[in-house]
């Protein structure tokens, strides 16, 4: 498996960049760049002076044993946490240069730009149409028509819609596993966010619909930045570009993903791909 | 298994103790299983005999005025005219004012508690409304008939009737004059009564909604409203469904309370402030009254036009609760 890591710069998504934005040899942008961040549950830390960069237009994977924070980072991004009460971060996060962990942060505003996937298929109880309507209907007020339309690209994106378009209007809950699953990427994709979180989104899914879900991935790419969270290391070595080892909530070794999986710096990112523990 | 089957006869044999043991076991099993049984068919027994002895007590007047039982208004006990038409319309329609109330508050608070509610409130808050639902009946009506009501009358009933005075439909509804009891009280009183369980009903079944869900919502960019609105409530609504249900018997079903604030006036009025009676409140008050055959027949007629409505809303609560488990 090849890794691209030199892949031109592609403007493809209107970017709004107030600060200078800072772009390496290679044609890196970065779209989000964590700085210093320390993460809270009530007492105990759970993220370490984390400090990477996130790549537009690339994927950034995030692996780790259980339990070393890369659903956390992940939870923090867009600010998911502050659902509940006794969590806390410290540090920066910088998305188009504000710093989006600022009390005056418009958290519905940040999450319309910062989409989710999650690790269970969550589709809303409504139906297959709706889900992704729902979202779309948040932000824009569209005559029935143009919302038909963008329903439909949103499941295409997701090769979704062959398998649905003759169903729009039964229940989102009526799909399989993996439909649910792409069916919450195509409705995380249909308000057009600029990045994507995937956290283990193929976890609870068969090797057929992982390999569907995957191919997505590479394919949104040209058009998002994408992080996702994995357990799985083949995964993390197939479908990105970057991949960030995290350890006890320190962020143990970040590089391409080349790097990473051929020759890792540290030695416990070594221990970690090569199975000694985790 | 045919292993087993030859080492336990075998173990018979060799021990016949062990099989007499056995033996007294399976007898006290016996006694036990009985013991159960009886317990169970008790709880039929007594349900079929109430019934029984309802449509016993109520077959005097059922037989004499037929289904315009139920259609008629007029209850004159000189004359021995009775029908049912003023209690079920009072039922009903102070029954309605409770949860036309109570839903939308109830649902709030149970939305506050479940979402919005810092941790240091949502205890006491929560122990509140279980109070709420622990104050004996008697105390609603003594407060409604001391307190509630001549308040009312200074307060919410003038300003309803100078308000709607010029609105066609509206000012039927709110004709004077405010005599503090009656329907509207009445349906208030129910009101705060069933409200504690509408509330905690509905936050356990709000609780049920998966967090994963909500925070799917919230992570597109939901505000809480839109999430209550599009996910929880979606989520939720058989189980809320339900738990108004009960309510609603419970609302139906309330005597000393509405017995004390709604001035037991055997009436239809168009207006919901008049004096009314219900079902329960008519039975209470009248039962020590009602010496001729055909008065009490009526009376124990009512109970069973009563028990078959709340037997109704019953069965439907329980049937969408069912159906909200086997979604699951």
């Amino acid at each position: 498996m090849s890794i691209d890591t030199t892949t031109t710069f592609r403007d493809s998504f209107s970017s709004s960049g107030k600060m200078p934005v800072a772009k390496d040899s290679a044609g890196l942008e970065e779209r989000v760049l964590v700085r210093n961040l320390d993460f809270f549950y009530g007492e105990s830390k759970a993220l370490k002076s984390i400090s990477v960069p996130l790549y537009r237009n690339k994927v950034t994977a995030f692996i780790g044993p259980s339990g070393c924070g890369k659903s956390t980072l992940l939870r923090v991004l867009n600010r998911m946490y502050e659902l509940y009460p006794k969590q806390h971060a410290e540090g920066e996060v910088l998305f188009d240069g504000a710093n989006i962990l600022d009390e005056k942060q418009d958290l519905n505003l940040l999450r319309a730009r910062i989409g989710m996937v999650f690790q269970k298929p969550t589709p809303f109880p409504m139906s297959i149409y709706d889900n992704i309507a729902f979202g779309i209907g948040l932000y824009e007020k569209l005559p029935r028509s143009e919302l038909d339309g963008r329903v439909e690209t949103a499941l295409r994106r997701a090769a979704l819609w062959s398998e649905v378009k003759d169903k729009l209007n039964s229940s989102g809950l009526s799909l399989s596993g993996g439909q649910q699953q792409r069916l919450c990427i195509a409705r995380t994709v249909a308000v057009k966010p600029e990045v994507i979180l995937l956290d283990e989104p193929c976890s609870a899914l068969d090797p057929i619909s992982t390999a569907k879900i995957e191919e997505l991935i590479e394919e949104l790419k040209d058009d998002y930045t994408i992080v996702i969270v994995t357990h799985n290391m083949q995964q993390a070595g197939r479908v990105s570009d970057f991949t960030a080892f995290m350890y006890l909530g320190e962020l143990v070794e970040f590089d391409s993903t080349e790097k990473i999986f051929t020759s890792p710096g540290d030695k416990r990112t070594q221990d970690y791909i090569t199975g000694r523990f985790g | 298994m045919t292993n087993v089957a030859m080492r336990s006869s075998a173990a018979e044999s060799a021990a016949p103790t062990q099989s007499a043991i056995l033996n007294k076991l399976r007898g006290r099993d016996a006694i036990f299983h009985m013991l159960t049984r009886i317990a169970a068919l008790g709880v039929l027994l007594t349900l079929g005999g109430v019934i029984v002895s309802l449509i016993f007590g109520a077959w005097p007047a059922l037989s004499t005025f037929g289904f315009d039982f139920l259609f008629t208004a007029s209850w004159n006990p000189v004359t021995e005219k009775f029908g049912a038409l003023a209690p079920i319309y009072g039922t009903l329609v102070t029954a309605i004012i409770a949860l036309v109330i109570a839903v939308p508050i109830g649902l709030m608070v149970a939305m506050f508690l479940t979402e919005l509610c810092p941790m240091a409130l949502r205890r006491p808050i929560g122990i509140a409304i279980e109070l709420l639902a622990g104050i004996p009946s008697i105390i609603y009506g003594i407060w409604g008939l001391f307190v509630f009501a001549p308040f009312l009358q200074q307060t919410l009933q003038p300003f309803l009737i100078s308000s709607f005075s010029s609105i066609p439909v509206l000012s039927t509804l709110f004709a004077g004059p405010p005599y503090g009891i009656g329907i509207l009280t009445a349906g208030l009183i129910l009101a705060i009564m069933v409200l504690p369980f509408i509330t905690s009903i509905s936050r356990d079944v709000f609780e049920t909604v998966p967090p994963v869900l909500k925070e799917a919502a919230y992570g597109m960019g939901c505000t809480t409203w839109e999430v209550m609105r599009n996910i929880v409530l979606p989520y939720s609504r058989v189980g809320v469904v339900g738990g108004v249900m009960l309510s609603l018997g419970r609302a139906l079903g309330e005597t000393m309370a509405v017995t004390f604030v709604i001035g037991n006036a055997h009436r239809i009025s168009g207006s919901i402030l008049a004096p009314g009676t219900t079902i329960s409140a008519s039975i209470a008050n009248e039962f020590t009254e009602a010496v001729d055959l055909m008065h009490s027949s009526s009376l124990v007629a009512l109970g069973l036009i009563l028990f078959v409505i709340t037997f109704i809303v019953l069965a439907i609560a329980r049937f969408l609760l069912m159906y909200v488990e086997r979604q699951r």
